[in-house]
């Protein structure tokens, strides 16, 4: 899923700071798990927004609403009647999601509530941590299931570097190595000789590098 | 194994010599004298001068304009390049500037990352890793060609190398690491600083066990230990480096005044013990900003005069 995590307050009335009518929109996907943007992190923003416009002695009519999905057309209509009313959006779904909401209400001003991380899992509560990096051109076969990409500070295809400690990467020592868990998982499987085949240079022009990327499927279509 | 270029250093391995060879550090300013001036210090005792690529990720004056400086004074750089901060396209064109020069020697490292420097919320680069830049300039030299297919007018005539940590986890990795390396095209080796010579040479019996080191020169690195304080945190604080009790409590009982006279000691007595290690080719003195201390070491250790290569 994407990982997101809850934006400071304080920045998020910053934003607001013009605004008289203002809708905080979350989203029951992936924001809900990371527990960052879903209905409940809804709720407890616009209480605090709430707070601080009564403290500043603003009069600020502030509502909630939780979409099931904030990346798909057919979830962003329910909105469609209610949006005129409102004069800013905060929405609490990943950065896709708020780009969606604004290309789909062109007039109204949608702010991030968010900081959308990176494509993760949840090791347990309270605790998320990236998987993917989405390069577009998946070497997880050759690689133990273990993703360099994604896991490796210096994504060497040709790890570990020199830095590698008791399992730990030099950057930080609550970092696992991916190269370790590459090793690692590579002797489990009996497949520790797969290690000296040379990964070759990567094509990045499925990556980010490439420029914005689009899947067609038009046997979908 | 014959020599391919005209690197000198290659030369005198080829030779069946000793190498040696020392570092720099370039400057955190623009002052070309600070490389001159260490180069000066040296220049008589090693073979060939590396110049770091803004080690420990902290920005300084560039590698390539370092080598270029040694060049201009007639010494034989190595010019170290690192693939955190450029893409194959600036790694390629840098390659060519110093083979412009006719700087004839390269050692592909992966670098620290950029956290442990100056500039902790940069962008890294890692567009390749450092298998593959000695795969880039062992194409861009014997194919005469880029990355991209095209012909390369006037190819580099690099001697290359990379460096080895036997002493990084997982230890049982480290030797195929160093085949790796070599089927990527390796020349030279360079490992890291050597404190543990026990773990070294167990390191070194798995290399003549698969014959590596008849396919690659392996230069041993050494670093002299400037009081206990360095000791203590080279082997707390530096990832990868390996520094064993015995090391630290023998400077801890030297009086103060004595550490550093104690450290080129432990210097000098490795070089002995590592001269015997069959399949050693070298030595790689890494004195960081002590390079005043390089002949001494170098002379006191049996290496001196260097050996004289057409």
């Amino acid at each position: 899923m994407i990982v997101a995590d809850k934006k400071p307050l304080e920045e998020i009335i910053g934003y607001l700071k013009s605004h008289k009518s203002i809708l905080i929109l979350g989203c029951n996907e992936c924001v809900t798990v990371c527990e960052a943007g879903g209905q409940k992190e809804v709720q407890v923003l616009a209480s605090a927004l709430r707070m601080n416009a009564l403290k500043e002695g603003n009069n600020v009519k502030i509502d909630e609403l939780t979409l099931e999905r904030q990346c798909d057309h057919e979830y962003l209509e329910e909105i469609r009647d209610v949006i005129d009313q409102y004069d800013a959006v905060v929405s609490l779904a990943c950065g896709v999601g708020v780009q969606f909401t604004a290309e789909q209400y062109p007039s109204v001003m949608i702010y991030p509530g968010v900081n959308t991380c990176f494509m993760g899992a949840t090791e347990k509560r309270g605790l998320w941590t990236e998987r993917c990096q989405g390069c577009g051109q998946c070497i997880l076969a050759t690689t133990g299931s273990v993703c360099p990409v994604a896991r490796c500070a210096k994504r060497l295809f040709n790890g570990p570097c020199g830095g590698s400690t008791a399992g730990k990467c030099e950057i930080n020592a609550e970092v696992d190595c991916a190269w370790q868990l590459i090793v690692d998982r590579l002797k489990a499987l009996d497949k520790l000789d797969q290690y000296e085949t040379l990964c070759p240079i990567k094509d990045w022009s499925t990556d980010r590098a490439g420029g914005p990327r689009k899947v067609v499927r038009e046997d979908v279509q | 194994m014959s020599v391919k270029t005209p690197s000198k250093l290659e030369k005198i391995l080829s030779e069946g010599h000793l190498a040696v060879t020392s570092e720099c550090g370039p400057p955190r300013g623009s002052d070309p004298e600070a490389i001159t001036k260490k180069a000066e210090l040296i220049k008589d005792h090693v073979d060939a001068i590396n110049i770091t690529d803004n080690q420990t990720s902290v920005t300084r004056l560039c590698s390539l304009a370092a080598c270029i400086r040694l060049k201009l004074m007639g010494l034989e750089p190595v010019l170290q390049m690192v693939t955190r901060d450029r893409n194959r396209i600036a790694l390629q064109s840098d390659i060519l500037g110093a083979a412009s020069f006719d700087i004839h020697n390269i050692l592909c490292l992966s670098g620290d990352h950029q956290s442990f420097g100056d500039c902790a919320q940069g962008q890294n680069v890692y567009d390749l890793d450092s298998m593959q830049l000695i795969q880039t300039v062992r194409h861009m030299r014997d194919e005469g060609k880029f990355l991209g297919g095209d012909e390369i007018k006037r190819p580099p005539r690099m001697f290359v190398g990379a460096a080895a940590n036997p002493f990084a986890d997982p230890f049982e990795i480290r030797v195929p690491r160093l085949a790796k390396k070599i089927a990527a095209g390796v020349e030279f080796i360079q490992t890291q600083c050597i404190y543990n010579l026990d773990k070294f040479e167990a390191w070194m019996q798995g290399v003549r066990d698969r014959g590596l080191h008849e396919k690659v020169y392996i230069l041993a690195g050494l670093t002299p230990m400037k009081n206990v304080g360095m000791a203590r945190y080279m082997k707390k604080r530096v990832p990868g480096m390996d520094v064993p009790d015995e090391i630290v409590e023998r400077l801890a009982g030297t009086p103060k005044e004595k550490q550093a006279e104690e450290g080129i000691k432990i210097c000098i007595e490795s070089i002995e013990r590592l001269k015997q290690v069959e399949g050693v080719a070298g030595f790689h003195i890494m004195a960081i900003e002590w390079e005043e201390k390089v002949p001494q070491i170098v002379e006191s250790a049996g290496l001196y005069p260097r050996p004289k290569v057409d």
